[in-house]
């Protein structure tokens, strides 16, 4: 690949024991959390999509990136070594341990701002999966190596969905632009770097999401002007999903998702 | 399953093909299929090593829960099987990643070999290399074809109608009814049918 954000510093690899194993750990948590969050998003379109196909293609999209999650998780937790498993990560967390990056969380609202967050998403994941298939951790680097593919047939499809929406008819091309007027003070956060990411860009393992921005934003932009929309005015809203402070949104979204779990905690069936 | 030679050079991309003329054509499927590459031949001699040579045969039985005509071997799913003494270790890798298969798979594995006398087995899931549909076999294409859903082409090929064979064809879908097949339908006999996602 010609553009690949992650240094080359293999040679650093977990160098520094437990210390940077337990970041790690957080990214990792990070990455499964984003997916996890998104995926239950994606979800709720069960016979609920506008049509049968785009009901079933939804769904199958909300599979990947719930699969993704697994991955991350299950990863995460083995890495942790506290005996935990990825189920106990996503059922039994509670909000302010959750650390997904707030534009994965918001409701899906309709058709039209959930075809444009997962435009604005996948293109992201598409470059940010890119760039971590160079990750020195070599399990983040496969389970990149999985994601990018299936990235990459998530866009074509949003991808689609933006033209048809957005020139279509005057109702759909209304939709579209207040969603996309909505998300856009979100999509910052997606290319925020704090001290943890910054420390294992330094060793090889994470992304540089600075990197990323400068490759989304050409595509973004391009696709948004193809699809006779308008590039809103900038602005960002206040982040904070990796701290796990979280909008109203995601309590809900967790009393549902953990529902089972809660009320018959070990359950298996 | 023919034994097919090593070649000198793995061959990914058409782009490839074009230039590289050390290729055994032969070993390029026809219909826009995927040439065979130097990792997969070596997959398939795996097949030949007398320690495991009939532990492969009892997994040939083991079939995909969603495609039952595909085994776990024609689908590529099924990457290696080491004997140590008694100790069995077989290896998998999923589809796609949120492939809710695996757990089936990796329960059917256990229970073939078990009924084959095999009680010490454990299944390994690995997710690097990541699968492609390149590793579906010549043999699970044309089964693929026969039971009513169109084989992975690259995408330069038309996707051919499994039931009439013609090439006026459509996407319906970019999925289909699983993750890893898109909807079509054939615009000759009318009839809508799922093809393999190239991936
Ligand atoms: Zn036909």
């Amino acid at each position: 690949m010609a553009c690949n954000p992650v240094r080359d510093r293999s040679d650093k690899n977990h160098s520094d024991g437990n210390m940077s194993k337990q970041t790690i750990v957080e990214y990792a948590t990070r990455l499964g959390d984003d997916a996890l969050i998104l995926g239950h998003r994606l979800s709720e379109w069960c016979s609920n999509g506008p049509f049968l196909e785009e009901d079933i293609a939804t769904i199958n999209t909300s599979l990947d990136y719930i699969g993704r999650a697994r991955m991350f998780l299950s990863y995460a937790a083995e890495l942790e070594g506290a005996g935990r498993t990825e189920d106990d990560l996503a059922y039994t967390r509670d909000c302010r341990d959750f650390k997904n990056l707030l534009i994965n969380e918001l409701p899906r609202g309709d058709f039209a701002f959930t075809t444009v967050r997962q435009f604005l998403v996948d293109a992201f994941n598409l470059f940010f999966f890119e760039a971590l298939v160079g990750s020195t951790d070599t399990q983040l680097a496969a389970i990149a190596a999985k994601s990018v593919k299936e990235s990459r047939y998530h866009l074509r499809r949003s991808r689609d969905w933006m033209l048809r929406l957005g020139d279509g008819t005057e109702e759909s091309h209304r939709r579209t632009q207040t969603a996309l007027d909505d998300l856009w003070g979100y999509t910052d956060e997606l290319f925020h770097m704090d001290p943890l990411e910054s420390e294992l860009l330094d060793t090889g393992v994470a992304v540089d999401r600075a990197a990323v921005r400068l490759r989304w934003e050409p595509l973004v932009t391009e696709l948004i002007d193809a699809a006779t929309l308008q590039l809103p005015q900038p602005y960002t809203l206040p982040g904070g999903g990796r701290q796990g402070v979280h909008t109203e949104h995601l309590g809900h979204l967790l009393a549902e998702l953990q529902f089972v779990q809660r009320a018959y905690p070990g359950l298996q069936w | 399953m023919a034994l097919i030679p090593v070649v000198e050079k793995t061959v990914q991309t058409n782009a490839d093909k074009s230039v590289d003329t050390s290729v055994d054509t032969s070993l390029t499927a026809a219909g826009g299929g995927p040439a065979v590459t130097a990792e997969e031949v070596l997959r398939r001699r795996r097949r030949q090593d007398p320690d495991t040579a009939p532990l492969w045969e009892i997994l040939d039985q083991v079939c995909d829960p969603e495609i039952p005509v595909l085994s776990i071997w024609d689908l590529g799913v099924l990457r290696d099987i080491e004997r140590t003494g008694e100790h069995i270790t077989v290896t998998i890798t999923p589809t796609y990643s949120g492939c809710p298969a695996m757990t089936t798979i990796t329960e059917d594995v256990e229970a073939a070999l078990a009924r084959a006398g095999f009680a010490e087995v454990s299944v390994k899931l690995t997710l690097a290399p990541a699968w492609t549909t390149d590793w579906i076999s010549a043999a699970g294409r044309e089964k693929m074809r026969a039971y009513g859903i169109a084989p992975p082409v690259q995408r330069s090929h038309t996707v051919a109608c499994p039931q009439c064979g013609s090439d006026d064809t459509g996407l319906i879908s970019e999925f289909g009814s699983t993750a890893c097949k898109a909807l079509y339908r054939c615009n000759q006999c009318l009839e809508p049918f799922d093809y393999f996602k190239c991936l």
